[in-house]
Order: structure tokens, then sequence, then C-alpha cells
């Protein structure tokens, strides 16, 4: 075990990816000997090449067209886009074909690509730095859609979608990027597809991904020491979904709550209450609920904090969660 | 080959319109040859093919059989010159207009049809022939080529990636950005822009107001080559060079072939409400079969007998292409599933599952 940020984490897996297989090359906005703006690429350039690590011209939708390419012709490229927002750029690329050449070909062409955003608020980030974009790629058909909540997970998620065969976008808490944790490094690779139970609870579960869970888990210590037991459930893998480990949490207490910082309407969160519903109707006690963004543009710094879930918003909804009636 | 090639921004002809050559004194450049007579009976011959087929599959849109086909009636030079330029390995990324150019890199053309037919999206193996599937979204696939040739060369193989768009695609802006990341890492990609002056019912001047497209290429440090895209000899030889200096230098070239779409975009469009028949009939004479057939014929090599077998040739395959269209196993339906993903996740699956069972139930109602 050693203890290191989560930008430490992407950076080691990015590195020990990049020894063990030389199919793996990595290009961005400033990810060359800048090391990228949140340093998650440093020292890259330096100890592998420019072949290996280098910078592009500013331009996103050529930076994940050119990785198409060159995953064609038989390379794993992991791009950085600098900031969820300046990801749109690129969509038409990674919706009308990193997502869909696979399918296209029967299967003739995989495009093992690994397209890395920065995502979320809390940053005090000014416009187009903090967006939760996550829906309009988990409702393409073809994209593999990860975001760690933990620097082990940061680690062993990335080395995953490295190795595997298919486009993943990989969701980066980036309010997280400086928090240190323990994490080991020889873990297991936790298998793309699996959500987990970060913490076991009675009487209602929490649902939360990527900057979400950190503020699940505190309230349900706030729960606990207010005399109530939640579980908390980290999504992990937005798509594949793991609806065997998110339904057998909810069974389990029968009652729900989905906590995501995203706008909620047509969002993840809206996905997740339909699925958990669909699944576990006979087994809730409550509607299941959910804790999300206003339908707004991300606010400017200033503001922000009443747009993003916080512990006492989670705690009121599952105030609400019809305990009189049960 | 020396790193920098001079752009040339008037135009290549080696053939007039009226299939008589010109003189070299009238070459805007003194690079180009006009190319042997055996390697123009083959440009000749595949462009019979490719006008066949291209007719073949504009009559089975109006039979019902294909349900759509943007032809390159008019446009073969280009087809034929742009997949004969390319050496083995050598990679093409083509357009929904292009079938012809992907028939002439050796893939088999009802398979290429297969997508406008409606079974399949890409029915050939790319990675077998080198040759990207047709792409719908314009300028998309010009980055893809960029990204297959950089890769090429930084895995150290010997490939040219040809990139073929429209005029209209010039708007887009991965058209710049694909010439910018070319020319910033030295990416040996052939950008052949089919200049044929209409995006559906936009024309050109709508476009750009750039003197030429090949102008493009300045910009962007590209060097650029204006062509006769009706002469398939000046098409032969500028296509050729810029192979050999992307190959050798591993830089990128712009090619702008000037020729026009006779037909209509698609056999659902209608040309009569943006464009006038005197307009398209300027254009009729300079068809780039007919001229060299003209010059051919001149020199004595091509005679009678010659073209009987290639028209021969042409309606075999058009009939192959007919019973190709017409005939072949229904689309299975577990297709649907199967390659969204490398692995199906449990929700496909089960997806699936709810498809087969709703089949079987609509095969016992019959």
């Amino acid at each position: 075990m050693t203890k290191m940020t989560m930008v430490g984490a992407l950076n080691a897996a990015l590195r020990d990816a990049m020894v063990e297989d030389p199919r793996v090359v990595v290009f961005g906005e400033d990810v060359g000997p800048l090391g990228g703006v949140f340093r998650v690429t440093d020292g890259l350039t330096a100890e592998f090449g420019e072949d290996r690590c280098f910078d592009t011209p500013l331009a996103e939708s050529g930076i994940v067209g050119m990785a198409i390419g060159m995953a064609m012709n038989g390379m794993r490229p992991v791009v950085e886009m600098q900031f969820d927002a300046f990801a749109y750029p690129a969509f038409e690329q990674v919706a009308s074909h990193l997502a869909k050449i696979g399918n296209r070909t029967h299967g003739k062409v995989r495009l093992p690509v690994v397209v890395r955003i920065p995502y979320g608020g809390g940053i005090g980030g000014v416009e187009h730095h903090c967006d939760s974009s996550e829906a309009y790629y988990a409702h393409t058909p073809g994209l593999t859609v990860v975001t760690p909540a933990t620097n082990e997970d940061a680690y062993g998620l990335l080395r995953a979608a490295i190795a595997g065969s298919d486009p993943v976008i990989f969701f980066e808490p980036k309010k997280q990027y400086f928090t240190k944790e323990e994490v080991d490094v020889t873990a297991d690779v936790p298998p793309i597809g699996r959500a987990v139970v970060r913490r076991e609870g009675t009487d209602a579960t929490l649902i939360a991904y990527g900057p979400a869970v950190p503020v699940a888990l505190a309230a349900a210590e706030q729960a606990q020491r207010e005399g109530r037991s939640l579980a908390v459930v980290d999504v992990r893998s937005i798509v594949p979904f793991d609806d065997a480990t998110v339904t057998a949490a909810v069974r389990a207490t029968g009652r729900a709550v989905v906590v995501a910082e995203a706008q909620g309407f047509a969002s993840v969160a809206s996905e997740i209450v339909a699925r958990v519903t669909e699944q576990c109707f006979h087994h809730l006690a409550a509607p299941v609920r959910r804790v999300t963004g206003f339908d707004i543009p991300f606010p400017p710094p200033k503001l922000e904090r009443h747009h993003l879930p916080s512990v006492n918003r989670i705690l009121d909804t599952v105030d609400e969660l019809q305990w009189d009636e049960s | 080959m020396s790193s920098s090639l001079e752009s040339v921004l008037d135009t290549v002809r080696l053939i007039d319109p009226d299939g008589s050559p010109v003189p070299p004194d009238r070459y805007p450049s003194d690079r180009y040859a006009i190319p042997a007579d055996a390697d123009l009976v083959a440009r000749y011959r595949s462009m019979v093919l490719g006008r066949r087929i291209n007719d073949q599959a504009s009559a089975l849109t109006r039979q019902g059989r294909l349900a759509v086909y943007p032809s390159s009636h008019g446009q073969e030079a280009c087809q034929v010159a742009a997949a004969a330029a390319l050496r083995p390995g050598d990679w093409l990324f083509p357009t929904y207009r292009d079938t012809v150019a992907v028939m002439e890199r050796g893939v088999d053309p009802v398979e290429i049809l297969t997508w406008l037919k409606g079974d399949r999206h890409c029915a050939y193996d790319p990675l077998e022939h080198h040759v990207a599937p047709q792409t719908t979204p314009l300028a998309t696939q010009l980055l893809h080529a960029v990204g297959v040739a950089h890769a090429g060369r930084l895995q150290g193989q010997d490939v040219v990636a040809m990139a073929l768009c429209g005029d209209g695609a010039t708007s887009e802006g991965d058209f710049h950005e694909a010439l910018n990341f070319a020319a910033v890492f030295r990416a040996p990609v052939v950008f052949l822009v089919q200049n044929n002056k209409y995006a559906i019912s936009v024309p050109l001047s709508r476009q750009t107001a750039a003197p030429s497209l090949a102008h493009k290429g300045v910009g962007y440090g590209v060097p650029a080559v204006l062509v006769d895209g009706n002469d398939v000899a000046a098409l032969d030889a500028v296509l050729r060079e810029a192979v050999a200096h992307a190959a050798a230098g591993g830089r990128p070239v712009l090619v702008e072939a000037d020729t026009y779409r006779v037909q209509a975009h698609t056999n659902a469009d209608d040309p009569t409400r943006y464009r006038t028949e005197a307009e398209v009939e300027e254009w009729r004479p300079r068809d780039p079969i007919a001229r060299l057939r003209t010059y051919l014929r001149a020199r004595g090599a091509l005679d009678d007998a010659q073209e009987a077998t290639i028209t021969a040739e042409a309606e075999a395959l058009a009939a192959t292409v007919r019973d190709g269209v017409s005939h072949g196993p229904a689309p299975d339906p577990d297709d649907l599933f199967e390659h969204v993903f490398s692995a199906m996740t449990p929700q496909l699956r089960a997806q699936r599952d709810l498809l087969r069972e709703e089949l079987v139930a609509e095969g016992a109602d019959r």
C-alpha cells in the first residue's frame, strides 16, 4: 500500500500500462512536457519519449478522430480532454465513430481507445470547467462509461480500461484529484461492469458514483450518528451497469436514494431510479428518490455549493422515504 | 524525395476534353508526364466497369432493391485514379459516394453495396482490404486517415492513407483539423477533394470564397495540387506523385480534383430545383471516359476487340451485382446485439432474448 493522490494513481496507471504495452500512447492538450493541467501525465514524455506521450494541436475532434485511426492501425491511444465541457467538439467523433465502428464492422475493427475526461464541480471552477456530462456518453450505445470514486479504483479502472477491447469514456472526479488515500497498485484490477458496496447498512441504500460517493459516505456517517443505518453503493461502471449489485443492495433495505452531481432531468440518476423501480418494486417501501444537481447550467463558483448534492440534502431526502407508513 | 513539394495551383491537365494531348509547354509544372498507354488502358477499363456499376446501382434503387445510391457517374476518373495510385498495404478512406474507388481496391461490389441494400452497415472487412468503412458524416474519416498514417509512422510501417472527401466537406471543422494534424505530425496522408461543385443542392460558391479548395492547403503548410478531375491521365500523374511524396517524406499532400456531379445527389434528390440543365450540359462533353477513349483510339492503343472485351466484362459484373443484391441470406436479428461491445452486456443479452421470443411468437402466429 502506498499513500497517493488520485492524480498520482492515474499517473501510475498510465505509466504501468505504457511499460507493459508498447502500443499504449498518450496524447492531448498540454499532456507533454507540462504533464497535463492537472499533472496526470507528469513525466511520461520524459520517460517514454515524444512518440509515446505528446501534445496535439488544440482541437478535440482531431484528438479523438486521430485516436480512432491509430486504434484502427493497432495502437491503444489514451487521450485527455482537458475539461468536461471542452470535450464537446469531439462529440461527433465519439458518438458517430468511436462508439459505433465496432458494431458497424461486425466486430472486425475494435477500437481500444480511452478518452479521459476530468469532470464535475466542487473546485471553484469558472463556466465550462465543471460539467457532469456522463449522460451524453452513457446514452450512446457502444461506449463503456466508468468513473472511479477512490484512488485505488482510479488506478485499477484505468488499467482495465486501457487493457480492454472497447472504447471507454473515463470520467475522473476532479475535485478528488488531490485527495490522498492508500492505494494498492498490486491489487487485482477491478473488472469493468461491477458496482461495489462501500458501506453496509440496513435502513436505506444510497446509490452514487464518482464525486457523489464521498458525499454519500459522509451522509451515511452522519445518519449513523442520528440512529439510521445507510448502505452506500458505488456504481463505478455506468455502462455496463451492474444491475445485480445495485438491486441486491436496494432489496436488502427496501429504500433507496440515488445521488449524483449532474442535473437530474434525463440523467444517469433517472435511469438508475427506473431500473431499480422496475426490478425491485415489490421490495420497496417508498419511491426511489434522487438527489442531483438542479436543472440549470453549472453555477458560478460562489453559488456552486447550492447546486451540488450535500449531506443535508441527502439526509432530508432519506427522511422523506415514508418511514411512518411502514 | 525532398521534404517540400511545390504547390501547383493552376489546373494540371494532360489530355484536353476533346481527347487531344495537351502540349507539355502548357503544363503548369514540368513535374508531370502523361502516363504510359498500358496504364491508361487499365484506367479506361476500370472507368468503364465503374460507370457500369454506378448505373447498375442507380437502376437497382429504381427497382427498390437498394434503398439509395449516391452515384459517382462522371467522377469515375477520380475514383479509379485514387485507388490505383495506392500501393499494396496502403489505406483508402472513402465516403458514401466512393463505391467505385472501393471496388478498385479489390472489394467485392456486392459486399460494398450491402449497406445500401439495408442488410448491415459495412459488410467488407476494413482490416483485410485496408479500406475504411464508407463514411457518411462529412470529413470525419479524414482524421481517421491521419491516425492510421501517424500510427503507421510510429510503428515503422511504409503506409500511406488516401482520404477522400467532397467540396462540401471542406467546410467541416474536421477537414481543417485533419489537414492541420497531418501537417504537424507529418502523417503520410493524401487528401483528395473531389470538387463536384455541389453539396446536395448547395453550390461551391456557398462553401468557400477561396480562389480554389487547393488553396486551403497553403494555410496548413500542406503542399496542394489542383488537377482536372475528369482527366484520368492528369489524376494518375498527380496522385502517384502525391503518394510517393507522402511515403518518402512522411508528409501530407492535398489534391483538389475539378469535376462535376452530373447526376443527382442520390436517387432521392431533384436537381432541377437548384441548377439548370444548361449548366449540366456544359459538363457532358468533358466526360472522363469519352475523353480517354478518344485519346487512346487516336493513338491506336485501344481497338474494337479490346473495347468489346471490356464491355462484356462490365455487363458480366453488372449481372453479378444485380444477382448478389437481389439474393443472399436475410440479415440475422441477433446481429443487432452481437457487436455493440466486444462482450455482450447482460442488458443487451436480455434485450436479444426478448426479441428472439417475439420472433418465435410472430412465427407461431403465421
